[in-house]
This record gives structure tokens, C-alpha cells and sequence, in this order.
């Protein structure tokens, strides 16, 4: 058990995790790229027209995991912040910062794919929904920590003041969603759900879960390519770095 | 405690050497107040429907105000260093300042709130309900806030940055304050909302100290 540990630790370090990320991302930008291409496939030419929203559902394959996956990733760049206040490794704080723009990214998506089912929809671009609103702020947030870490100069002061926004934004996303929820709502219901079966066809589902997949990869391995582009910038004056073979060209 | 009492005081005391601070955020309260019946027009019917809300992001916005001012000055002059090295733990003492901070800035504001309440036409109920949410929800914005400012301690451009990170922090206070007086003019009873916010109050007071301080140590390294 203790061996287990100790090998765990080894990668928090950055010298020994900028190889493994290395060889790790093109794995998943590859398994990412081939989910995305079945994904689409399934969504675009195998899963039947609604009847009641016609082509315009189609939208869901796209605006469904790109909102589960900027919700996730908020929850796991909180998850290292929290690791990175405990043990104190400097790698949890580059992984946060490296999430960050990507679960902005995914917030922009789901909100401006909503906005394109909304119209047809509901005949509006944007209603003051929970769900909606929810998802405008925490894209607020993702902002908001992007904004505070970018502003701070020195990297570990900055990891540090991140990991506390993460931390505070994660205890009060519940918060706000169901202040929110309280508040007004109009969304329709979640049409999947853990418990209970879900209410759409069955090939609707596999495209959306395969979607969602598509981007997680996506996620995982633009994630490691920019946490090893952050760990050389900040690495730079190391010697491992300047022995590394990309650097001797 | 008495540590406590003294920090109180003390900001107190120096808010009350330097009485125009508190008095421009009270002031910027009152005109952003006013701007809003100069920009929608004067019908009372819509001023009565919109004055919860627009009083309640007004007081958000002051809050904002006064904020930055919160660690600034003692982090400048090394008072907060040697707050830190004090025996009394550093989050008791930044409690002390965030009720100090909150006597300052959110106290007139719910006193203040009756008499712009007024230019909108609300009734009495309506007026005492507003200050009850008022009272539950400003300490709330004083001991949030209190994380953002000492989050920006130090940082270019704090000010704006503070605001990016507090403001959506700030949304359930808003949703809850502004509701219960909504629900009142409905009808429906206050007594919901209130309850939230005074629950909002509580998780404030245990959680934020103690951010602010895990922040306030990361700015002072």
C-alpha cells in the first residue's frame, strides 16, 4: 500500500509527470477524435428525427455533454485545488489553471447551443430559466478564476488564490442552483437521469453518451497538453528542462 | 474576545476619523437608487414592482465600494502582518473586521433603505420587510466580500477583479433578499425567504472567516 503511494507521489512532481503527459495525451486526442466521429455519425444520420422538435433536436448531441462537462470540470479543478491546498504539490495548481479554459470553453458552448435550440424551441434566444441562468454563472466564475489567477504575477501565489476561488465557487454552485431554481423555472426537466429510466430512444442516448465521452477525452488530453505547456513555462530555468530533447533543437 | 472587541473598535474609530469613506458609499447608494426611476420613468405601479430588486443591487454595488478598503490599508502599513503573528487566531480577528465593515457600510444602508423605499411607494410592510432582508442579507455581502478582498490583496487591478469574483458570488443573497419582499406584496409570506437568507447568514459567519483567512495567509507570504 505504501509502495502504491509513494509511486502516486512520484507524479506529482513536474519533472517525471511532463513525460507521462506526453505520452499520454495523443492516446486520448485520438480516442477523442474517433467517439467524436461516431458520435456525430450516430447523431447526424442514426438517430431518428423527434417528432415533436423535429431536426432542430439534434442540437442536444453537442449542447447536453458540453454542459455535463463544464459542470464536471469545475468539480475536478476544485478537486486538485483542494489537493494542492493540502499536500501543497505544485502540480495540482497547473492542473487547475490548465482545466480552467477548457471548462470556459464548454460553459460558452452550452450556453450558446442553448441558445440556438432555444429559439426554434421556444421562440426565444434566452429565457431567465434556472438552468440557464446556473450555467451563465458559472461561467461567471470559470471567468472569475481565470481573471484573479492570470492577474497575480507569481505562479504559486496564484495557484494558491485560485484554489480558494475554485473551492468557495464549488461550495456555492449548489447554492446558487437551487436559489436559482426557486427562483424561476422553465427549463424542461433533465431528460436523463441516475434514477430513474431515461425518456428518450435508445440510439438518442448511445449519441449523446458517446458525445459526452468524445469530449471528456477532449478535455483529458487538451488538459495534459497545456498543463506540459504550463510546466515548461514555469519550469524554465530548471536543468531537466534544459536537458529535455525538444529543448536541445 | 477581547481581541475581538479591540479590532472592532478600532476599525470603528478609524472609520470614524475618515467619515467621508463611509459617507460616499452611502451617497453612491442613494444616486444609483434614483438613477433608476430617471431611466424607466415614474410610473409608481412599475417602481413599486422593480424597487426590491433595484435597492438590493444597489446595496450589492456599495458593497462593493467600500470593500477594496477592507485589508488595504492594514496590509500596507504591516498591521496585518502583525495580526497573523498574533496568539488570537487570524480568523477571529478578521471576524472583528468584518463586523466592523458591516457597521460601516451595511448598517446605514438597511437604516437608509426605508426612506428610498419611500420614493418608490412601497408600503410600511413592504418597507419593514425590505429592512429585515436588508439586516439578514448585508452581512452576508460583508463576510463574502471579505474572500474576494483578501483574495485581491495586493493584485493589479484589484478593484475590478474583486467585483468579477464576488458579484456571482452574491447572487443567492440577491435572489432571497429581493424575493421575500416580492412575495410579501404577493401575498405569499416573507417568511421563506428570510429563513434562507438567515441560513445563508449562518453558513457566512462559520465558512467565510476562516476562507478569508486561508486567503488573507496566501497574500502575506
Amino acid at each position: 500500500m505504501s509502495q502504491r503511494l509513494v509511486n502516486w507521489f512520484k507524479f506529482a512532481s513536474p519533472a517525471s509527470f511532463y513525460p507521462l503527459a506526453g505520452k499520454m495525451w495523443p492516446w486520448f486526442a485520438a480516442l477523442g477524435t474517433v467517439l467524436a466521429a461516431v458520435g456525430l455519425w450516430i447523431s447526424f444520420f442514426v438517430a431518428p428525427t423527434d417528432f415533436q422538435q423535429g431536426e432542430g433536436y439534434r442540437i442536444i448531441f453537442i449542447h447536453v455533454p458540453a454542459s455535463w462537462m463544464s459542470m464536471f470540470i469545475y468539480c475536478v479543478m476544485a478537486f486538485w485545488a483542494a489537493i494542492g491546498i493540502t499536500f501543497n504539490t505544485r502540480l495540482s495548481g497547473m492542473m487547475s489553471s490548465a482545466l480552467a479554459p477548457t471548462g470556459a470553453l464548454f460553459a460558452f458552448l452550452s450556453l450558446w447551443t442553448g441558445a440556438l435550440w432555444g429559439k426554434p424551441m421556444w421562440g426565444a434566444w434566452w429565457v431567465w430559466d434556472a438552468r440557464l441562468t446556473s450555467e451563465l454563472i458559472l461561467f461567471f466564475l470559470y471567468i472569475g478564476y481565470i481573471a484573479l489567477t492570470a492577474a497575480i504575477d507569481d505562479p504559486r501565489r496564484a495557484d494558491k488564490a485560485g484554489a480558494i476561488v475554485a473551492l468557495v465557487g464549488v461550495v456555492n454552485v449548489p447554492i446558487i442552483y437551487f436559489s436559482v431554481k426557486w427562483w424561476n423555472t422553465l427549463h424542461q426537466g433533465a431528460s436523463v437521469s441516475m434514477t430513474k429510466a431515461p425518456t428518450m430512444a435508445a440510439t438518442m442516448l448511445w449519441g449523446m453518451l458517446i458525445m459526452a465521452l468524445a469530449f471528456w477525452m477532449y478535455s483529458i488530453a487538451i488538459a495534459l497538453y497545456r498543463v506540459r505547456a504550463i510546466i515548461l513555462e514555469r519550469e524554465r530555468h530548471t536543468t531537466w528542462v534544459a536537458e529535455l530533447p525538444e529543448m536541445q533543437r | 474576545m477581547n481581541a475581538f472587541i479591540a479590532i472592532v473598535r478600532r476599525d470603528l474609530l478609524l472609520a470614524a476619523r475618515r467619515k467621508s469613506e463611509v459617507f460616499t458609499a452611502l451617497f453612491f447608494f442613494m444616486i444609483v437608487v434614483s438613477l433608476f426611476p430617471l431611466g424607466i420613468g415614474p410610473e409608481t405601479a412599475m417602481l413599486r414592482r422593480i424597487a426590491p430588486g433595484v435597492l438590493w443591487v444597489a446595496a450589492l454595488l456599495a458593497a462593493m465600494l467600500s470593500l477594496n478598503r477592507l485589508f488595504a490599508a492594514d496590509h500596507q502599513d504591516g498591521t496585518l502582518e502583525q495580526m497573523s503573528l498574533s496568539p488570537t487566531p487570524l480568523a477571529v480577528l478578521v471576524s472583528g473586521k468584518v463586523l466592523a465593515h458591516w457597521l460601516t457600510s451595511g448598517l446605514p444602508l438597511v437604516l437608509l433603505a426605508p426612506v428610498i423605499g419611500l420614493q418608490f411607494d412601497l408600503s410600511a410592510r413592504a418597507l419593514g420587510v425590505l429592512m429585515i432582508s436588508l439586516l439578514l442579507g448585508t452581512p452576508v455581502l460583508s463576510l463574502i466580500g471579505a474572500i474576494g478582498a483578501a483574495l485581491t490583496l495586493g493584485v493589479r487591478g484589484g478593484g475590478v477583479l474583486l467585483s468579477l469574483l464576488v458579484l456571482p458570488l452574491y447572487i443567492p443573497a440577491l435572489i432571497f433578499g429581493a424575493g421575500a419582499v416580492e412575495a410579501d406584496v404577493a401575498g405569499l409570506g416573507a417568511g421563506g425567504h428570510l429563513s434562507l437568507l438567515g441560513a445563508l447568514l449562518a453558513l457566512g459567519v462559520f465558512f467565510a472567516p476562516w476562507a478569508a483567512t486561508a486567503a488573507l495567509r496566501i497574500a502575506l507570504e
